[in-house]
């Protein structure tokens, strides 16, 4: 492969490296040294990576946590053009503002649908596995290239703002990270049989509208707990869907796994442990509620739920 | 059999119920689920430690979509796109903040259905541009009562916004054959000797996803209905 995931890793590095460095040089920031080293320890976590010992990585992160959660990370006082300045610089600009955004998704969507076979020589040009990620790597970089060019910025301007946006999200940032390691852990405790357990020995699931009920409020309720739809799925199909829903009431399995997947996501909606969908952008949106987007969404989830649970009620029989 | 099943793993979920309710630090409720879940194991702490940090190394693609992208936004944010898309979207007479709101949750959720999960997100589309236009068209519609767009009803409109996104995507993506889920499904389902065609679980998926289009759809309209109240008062 010429361009692997594991490049980026490095690039990411770099960026998190430069973010600390700007961070530690920021007198405006009453924590820059605390916010300079949390950053300079996930700069490290990419960097080295796999060479660092498991047990020191996590203490890194254990010490990131720390750092984060007690107040540590802070941003400093962002140096913004004045909005007369950035307004003339939208009507100079115009619609050319739009070309390098909606460079990132279209590149992206390039990349991975038709670079993502081609070969040079025995290699591939991009990794086939990650063609999405590798390809919005590539995007961002032609993008950022793109926004230099056309604002006559330099690369060292575009990391004040890279940083700058960092800043802006904060803990909210390490969030995901943070909470798919906890999934994973869950998952390798066993947190799942647990769950599942107790949802089928104390209801009984003899009438089929009551069993369908508890495989799609549990897929959601499931998931609002691991942050996660791909951590319900396993859980409630092996311990209700299969077991109940084809043993018992004959299900179609692809009706009874669709359904069921997408209860999940309802799931998805209302739970701030999907903090990549639900907490990360309040903090992008500078909302002050931190659950601003879960609240949003929780009147589409419930209905949507409970149309799910009609769907598969009614659907499940059919083959 | 039943009993030996062990509940203990059920207390870090607990101690994730807590920390939300009693609304303490995320990072520090998350990795005191961590801890706690390790001690009702039984896990050593350097094995507790070691298997966090195994997992965090394992996952270092996570924040790789929200971080790539910031350089190229956040140049254009300081040139003045955001001003410029809510000027854009300003200038278009028949824009209300849910029309295009409802414009945008049909191309996020058919892209998506055909694979283009990409065209889309939070960090690339919702912040520079979608979320500004609908503050820009719920800014002419308030100022089209003479009115101005208060400050809850700004972020009603950017919290509307990133909701729109994920519910385009999440129930989008599902009924395209090639997505990791359905991957996932057919893999799990197998594994219990079930063997399901990938593109009967994609069709099963469609009924599910028109009525998220719909409900949301009805919702996003209830926005522009909402704004117009706010305007009144």
């Amino acid at each position: 492969m010429i361009l692997r995931l594991e490049d980026f890793y490095y690039v990411v590095g770099a960026i998190l490296a430069i973010v600390a460095w700007m961070s530690a040089t920021d007198r405006s920031n009453g924590r820059r040294w605390t916010t300079a080293l949390f950053w300079g320890l996930y700069a490290l976590l990419y960097l080295a990576g796999e060479a660092l010992p498991p047990a020191f990585a996590g203490a890194v992160v254990v010490a990131m946590a720390l750092l984060a959660g007690f107040g540590g990370v802070r941003s400093g006082t962002p140096d913004v053009l004045p909005d007369d300045v950035r307004r003339a610089s939208a009507r100079r600009l115009g619609h050319w503002l739009f070309l390098p955004a909606l460079a990132i998704p279209l590149v992206t969507v390039i990349a991975s649908t038709l670079l993502k076979d081609v070969k040079v020589g025995e290699l591939f040009l991009i990794d086939p596995k990650q063609a999405t990620l590798v390809g919005l790597g590539c995007a961002s970089i032609i993008a950022a290239a793109l926004a230099c060019r056309l604002t006559r910025s330099t690369p060292v301007q575009a990391m004040r703002e890279h940083r700058r946006l960092v800043d802006a999200l904060g803990w909210a940032f390490f969030l995901p990270h943070l909470l798919a390691i906890l999934g994973l852990l869950f998952t390798q405790v066993g947190v799942g049989k647990a769950v599942a357990h107790i949802a089928t020995s104390y209801i009984p699931m003899d009438s089929k509208l009551v069993a369908v009920t508890v495989y799609c409020v549990g897929m959601a309720l499931f998931t609002i707990v691991m942050g996660n739809g791909f951590a319900a799925f396993p859980v409630m199909t092996g311990g209700v869907g299969i077991p109940v829903l084809v043993g018992v009431f004959h299900a179609n399995p692809a009706v009874m796994a669709a359904i069921g997947m997408f209860s999940a996501y309802c799931g998805t909606l209302m739970t701030p442990m999907a903090a990549n969908f639900n907490i990360v952008p309040a903090a992008l949106l500078e909302l002050p509620d931190k659950h601003a987007v879960i609240k949003a969404q929780v009147p589409t989830a419930l209905p949507l739920l409970g149309v799910n649970i009609l769907l598969l009620y009614f659907l499940m029989n059919r083959p | 059999m039943q009993s030996a099943v062990n509940l203990w793993p059920l207390l870090g979920v607990a101690v994730i119920i807590a920390g939300f309710l009693l609304r303490l630090h995320p990072v520090l409720v998350v990795i005191a689920a961590c801890l706690a879940t390790g001690a009702a194991v039984l896990m050593p702490p350097l094995d507790l430690l070691a298997a966090l940090g195994k997992a965090f190394v394992e996952t270092r693609n996570l924040p790789l979509i929200l971080l790539l992208p910031l350089a190229a936004i956040g140049l254009l944010e300081r040139f003045g796109l955001r001003e410029h898309a809510q000027a854009a979207i300003s200038r278009v007479r028949s824009a209300t903040a849910g029309r295009l709101l409802i414009l945008y949750l049909a191309i996020r959720e058919g892209c998506a259905a055909v694979g283009l999960t990409s065209i889309g997100g939070h960090p690339t589309m919702v912040r520079p541009l979608m979320a500004p236009m609908a503050e820009g068209a719920a800014e002419r519609q308030a100022a089209a009562r003479g009115a101005v767009l208060s400050d809850a009803a700004r972020q009603r409109v950017r919290a509307m916004t990133a909701a729109t996104d994920n519910v385009g995507l999440f129930f989008g993506e599902d009924i395209f054959v090639a997505f990791g889920a359905i991957v996932l499904m057919q893999t799990i389902l197998r594994a219990e000797g079930i063997e399901v065609d990938p593109l009967h679980m994609a069709l099963w998926g469609i009924p599910t996803a028109i009525s998220a289009f719909v409900i949301h759809a009805w919702r996003l309209r209830r926005l522009d209905l909402y704004l117009a109240r706010e305007a009144r008062k």
